[in-house]
């Protein structure tokens, strides 16, 4: 494995070492519990920063819809390792088997048709086929829904999920967002770049909302908890006779020290798969693959006058870039233990992993990474920043006052303010970021 | 000193020189006609001397004044009017419009104008109120030279102004010129088809790598057998 | 026969009066957009933050008014704030023009890095907009609630249906149709609108014929300022105003802009009715609808929708996406203005 760190950038080394440096500060000061939760909530940042740099950095494409796929990897989360409902299979399984059945079926049927015929008439037929699918579809699928909801409302309501084993999901959140990010750029690359970008912000508005609203799948706002973990659990531990003796020789409290312990399982898996994924990025940009990428990216004339196929090479790493962030957000679920639309926001999920990448340095995976654990700690320490701001600016304003009131509890909005402005600061002063893309000298 | 020139013009693109020291000029009714094979900076000579180019050495004249340093648009106050080769019309607005765009820069009324610009293109008064985007490819070169005449420039450029057009509308387009230069405009153009430009032209200028290879009289250049031979096929 | 007049009664109730009133806030909204879009060539994200910024101001004046006793009942006291929002939109979005977006004007960046500054300055302005006024709803309409009730209509009409039409709806559509004729009187009949067009059209021959880019870019932005200020006032007004929710009106109104053809300010406007109605249309429950048209054996059991109203924001998605794989230049063929 060839990790090879270039020795110009002196610059990025010490930069990851202030940011380990910050974490260990958290640590000694605040508690290594605080600063190991930071640290694995970077982790999870940075694969996605990672995510996003590929499509940004190595292809330029702009994904607006991060948040989408970062649920759509949550969700595989929570499907995979819940275990399933019986009783709610047995009451709507059937019907919702059919309905899916019928979708299939009329998307055969469909594309079958549009291979077909030619011309303007096939999209006419296709939407019928479609339409007349879906209202089908309904009415086998609406009794079945209202079975499932209503068993258990209180406890399950939903049919639950395959009972695996939870790792296995954080592929099938890649494999999930990967497939939807395909009909999203199937439909929109190699149109105008911003299509791509109204696309996937309305695909992600959507698929939350599915998820609030689709209680037989996630249980909608109700919330899916307990989703079983990869790694041990502290209850478990502190009853553990070989846990118990380490902990007595170290001289720890085993409370805390279970605590910790769960923590650096879930960091050093994190840490795993992030440098399992950089690895692989850094393979990929070197590769020839990865230069067809970069040159498509700086004159697509130019690539496509070569003969590329500069739409589907945009596809391919649309699909990846995606695809990393639904493991991305496979690994937050698992991490949380629960599955909660309410969750998602555009701002947690799209807006701040775009700061990540652009600060840290698009066009460049260590760049991305590094942005990642910036911007997260950062976005936890903001808070406090900006809570500190309100009050010094509403320190002329008297004690008690509706005005300042006001201002105290709307600083938390702050961060937004102070977000935004960061990333005008850097697009507009340092586009490149704090560690710049490569220029190979081949060129 | 003529009324328009251009001398010793050096510009280009970046590390590339296109111009190396060529000079034009034209004078009041006249037609200068350039021609030369491709790359040989016809375009850019037209745009160093519109001012879209900054000169590196040589300056440009007009009427007796160095307008080197003078921006397109302050050259379109001066009386200088420029038909860019492509992209030259406002496809989405009227003939009519582009004829008041055209105008944009005068105050005063554009009634007189413009109906002596549908005098000299009677087919545009036709079609005033089409979108220029929808008109025929002769036609719409005839709005783009209309739009430059809005200034009532008293020097017009044209940029190929017949590519792209049948061999019969280019013979229209090229009377429409000698109409405009009757009227005491000098015309300075750049041709593809040198052989029909060269014909109509008062002064001809052979450009070859940004240099005068030859120039004179449109007919004494048709009839020179070294321009002929390697410009004019034969 | 009365059961027809019941059904389309209905229709009129549900459908059309509040389509009319939100297809006209986005049909601002999108035509805020496409002005953008022609004449500085990037899709502004930040354009649904500046409606909610324009509507902070409306409601902030109001206020101001309510506390000075100011009002001209029956009609809400926002028409009298909308013109003092118009002018704060405006110098906001020239201030945001001379920080932010003229710089990349210049660079002339691709519009995908265009793009990313819009959407920082939209982080930037719901930050603002949020620590100002909080994120709870207001309603600040104020005034007669209605013009016509529905009981009014079903006693002077003898229907067993109602036709309600808010004093809100009204405004919003007539306060529409005055602005969207007088931009596009400015732009087909004045002499800056022209030039504003051709600089649309081809922005280099505007550069020849002595059109000065800056003052084009100032009045586009003054433009757009106007109509965001308007179509979110009116959005607030019509709905109660919740920070949050500009966010979501994004999308629609960049549907609505896409479908008409971005760039085209006709196909903007009628864009947006078309989201409005189609939004309408499918997330409506027919079983009433019916229940007056089919014989009693026939009457639906189920609601009969076809969409539930949840999704409605998936229908503005689903048509966007027809319209890109159909025609991806738009019903009225996008960039021009």
């Amino acid at each position: 494995m060839k990790l090879s760190i270039p020795s110009s950038s002196r610059k990025a080394v010490l930069l990851f070492a202030l940011m380990l440096g910050a974490l260990a500060l958290v640590g000694v000061f605040q508690s290594w519990n605080l600063m190991l939760a930071i640290l694995n909530l970077c982790l999870i940042s940075a694969i996605m920063a990672l995510g996003v740099n590929l499509q940004w950095g190595y292809a330029g494409l702009f994904n607006a819809g991060i948040m989408g796929f970062a649920a759509l990897g949550g969700l595989a989360a929570m499907l995979v390792s819940k275990a399933p409902i019986m009783g709610a299979w047995q009451a709507g399984g059937f019907g919702v088997l059919l309905g899916v059945i019928i979708w299939i079926m009329s998307g055969i049927l469909a594309y079958l048709i549009w291979l077909r015929f030619k011309g303007r008439r096939r999209y006419w037929y296709v939407i019928i086929i479609a339409g007349a699918g879906y209202i089908l579809s309904r009415f086998v699928l609406d009794p079945a829904i209202l079975r499932i909801e209503s068993f258990e409302p209180a406890s399950s309501g939903y049919l639950g999920g395959a009972g695996l084993p939870v790792l296995l999901s954080w592929g099938v959140g890649g494999i999930l967002a990967g497939c939807v990010a395909f009909i999203i750029g199937k439909i929109t690359l190699g149109l105008r770049s911003d299509y791509l970008a109204i696309a996937t912000l309305g695909i992600s508005e959507i698929v939350i909302f599915m998820f609030k609203n689709e209680d037989w799948l996630t249980r909608g706002v109700k919330n899916v908890t307990g989703i079983p973990r990869p790694v041990p659990y502290e209850i478990d531990l502190q009853s553990t006779i070989w846990f118990q003796d380490i902990t007595d020789s170290v001289g720890m409290n085993v409370m805390q020290a279970s605590s910790l312990f769960v923590k650096l399982c879930y960091t050093s898996l994190f840490l795993g798969v992030l440098l399992m994924l950089l690895w692989l990025c850094e393979r990929a940009l070197n590769s020839p693959w990865g230069r067809m990428m970069r040159a498509i990216r700086d004159n697509e004339t130019a690539a496509s006058a070569m003969g590329k196929n500069v739409t589907s090479r945009h596809l391919q790493i649309f699909v990846i870039g995606s695809a990393i962030v639904g493991i991305a957000g496979a690994m937050l679920v698992t991490l949380d233990g629960q599955f909660n639309p309410s969750i998602y926001h555009p701002l947690r999920f799209t807006f701040l992993i775009w700061v990540m990448v652009v600060v840290g340095g698009s066009g460049n995976n260590f760049g991305a990474i590094l942005g990642g654990f910036i911007v997260w700690f950062f976005w936890i320490e903001a808070e406090t920043i900006g809570n500190m701001l309100v009050y010094i600016i509403t320190l002329p304003l008297s004690e008690g006052s509706a005005l300042k009131e006001h201002f105290l509890s709307t600083a938390p909005q702050l961060r937004l303010l102070i977000m935004g402005l960061v990333l005008l600061l850097f697009l507009r002063f340092s586009p490149r970021g704090l560690i710049p893309e490569r220029i190979s000298n081949k060129a | 000193m003529t009324f328009f020139e251009g001398i010793g013009m050096h510009a280009g693109y970046g590390a590339s020189m296109i111009l190396n020291g060529c000079s034009i000029s034209v004078d009041k009714g006249q037609i200068a006609v350039i021609v030369g094979p491709n790359g040989a900076g016809k375009s850019t000579a037209m745009k160093a001397l519109f001012g879209m180019l900054p000169l590196r050495e040589g300056s440009v004249f007009s009427d007796g004044r160095d307008i080197t340093q003078l921006r397109p648009e302050q050259r379109v106050l001066l009386g200088m009017g420029y038909v860019p080769q492509t992209n030259n019309v406002f496809p989405s607005m009227t003939v009519l419009e582009n004829l008041e765009m055209g105008g944009f820069v005068r105050r005063d009324d554009l009634s007189q104008t413009i109906s002596e610009i549908f005098d000299l293109f009677p087919i545009l008064k036709t079609k005033q109120n089409q979108a220029a985007g929808e008109l025929s490819g002769g036609q719409r070169q005839q709005v783009a030279v209309a739009r430059a005449m809005m200034t009532k420039p008293n020097i017009l450029m044209l940029d190929e102004p017949t590519a792209g057009v049948s061999p019969i509308v280019m013979d229209e387009l090229f009377d429409r010129i000698i109409d405009i230069a009757n009227t005491g405009v000098a015309i300075l153009m750049v041709e593809q088809n040198a052989k029909q430009a060269l014909q109509i032209a008062d002064i001809g200028y052979v450009l070859v790598q940004g240099e005068n290879k030859f120039k004179g009289a449109g007919t004494a250049l048709l009839n020179n057998p070294e321009v002929r031979q390697a410009f004019l096929g034969g | 026969m009365i059961d027809i007049l019941n059904a389309i009664t209905l229709l009129a109730n549900y459908i059309i009066v509040p389509s009319l009133a939100y297809g006209s806030q986005l049909a601002l909204g999108a035509l805020g957009i496409t002005l953008v879009y022609a004449v500085l060539r990037f899709s502004n994200f930040a354009h649904g933050e500046m409606m909610s910024f324009g509507t902070m101001i409306s409601i902030f004046t109001i206020w101001l008014f309510q506390s000075a006793g100011i009002s001209i009942h029956p009609l809400p006291t926002a028409l009298l704030a909308i013109p003092v929002s118009i002018m704060i939109t405006i110098m906001l979005l020239l201030i945001l023009d001379r920080t932010v977006f003229r710089y990349y004007q210049a660079q002339r960046v691709q519009p995908v890095t265009f793009m990313i500054v819009s959407v920082g300055v939209m982080f930037f302005l719901a930050g603002l907009i949020r620590f100002f006024i909080g994120t709870s709803k207001k309603n600040f309409a104020d005034g007669e609630r209605f013009i016509i009730k529905a009981s009014e209509f079903k006693q002077i009409t003898g229907l067993a249906e109602g036709v309600s039409i808010r004093t809100t709806q009204a405004i919003t559509v007539i306060v529409t149709l005055v602005l969207v004729t007088a931009v596009f009187w400015f732009l087909n009949k004045t002499r800056t609108g022209k030039s504003m067009r051709a600089f649309s059209d081809n922005e280099d021959l505007a550069l020849l014929s002595g059109i000065k880019p800056e003052r084009v870019i100032i009045i586009t932005w003054m433009l757009v300022g106007a109509l965001a200020a308007v179509a979110g006032t009116l959005y607030g007004l019509d709905k109660g105003y919740k920070p949050f929710v500009y966010l979501q009106l994004v999308l629609p109104i960049f549907a609505a802009a896409i479908i008409g053809g971005v760039g085209n300010p006709i196909g903007a406007v009628i864009g947006g009715y078309v989201i409005a109605f189609s939004e309408a249309f499918i997330t409506f429950a027919y079983k009433r609808f019916f229940t007056y048209l089919l014989p009693e054996e026939w009457a639906p059991e189920g609601l009969v929708q076809m969409l539930s109203t949840e999704y409605k924001f998936a229908v503005s998605f689903v048509l966007l996406v027809i319209v890109l794989l159909v025609r991806p230049t738009g019903l009225f063929r996008g960039k021009t203005l």
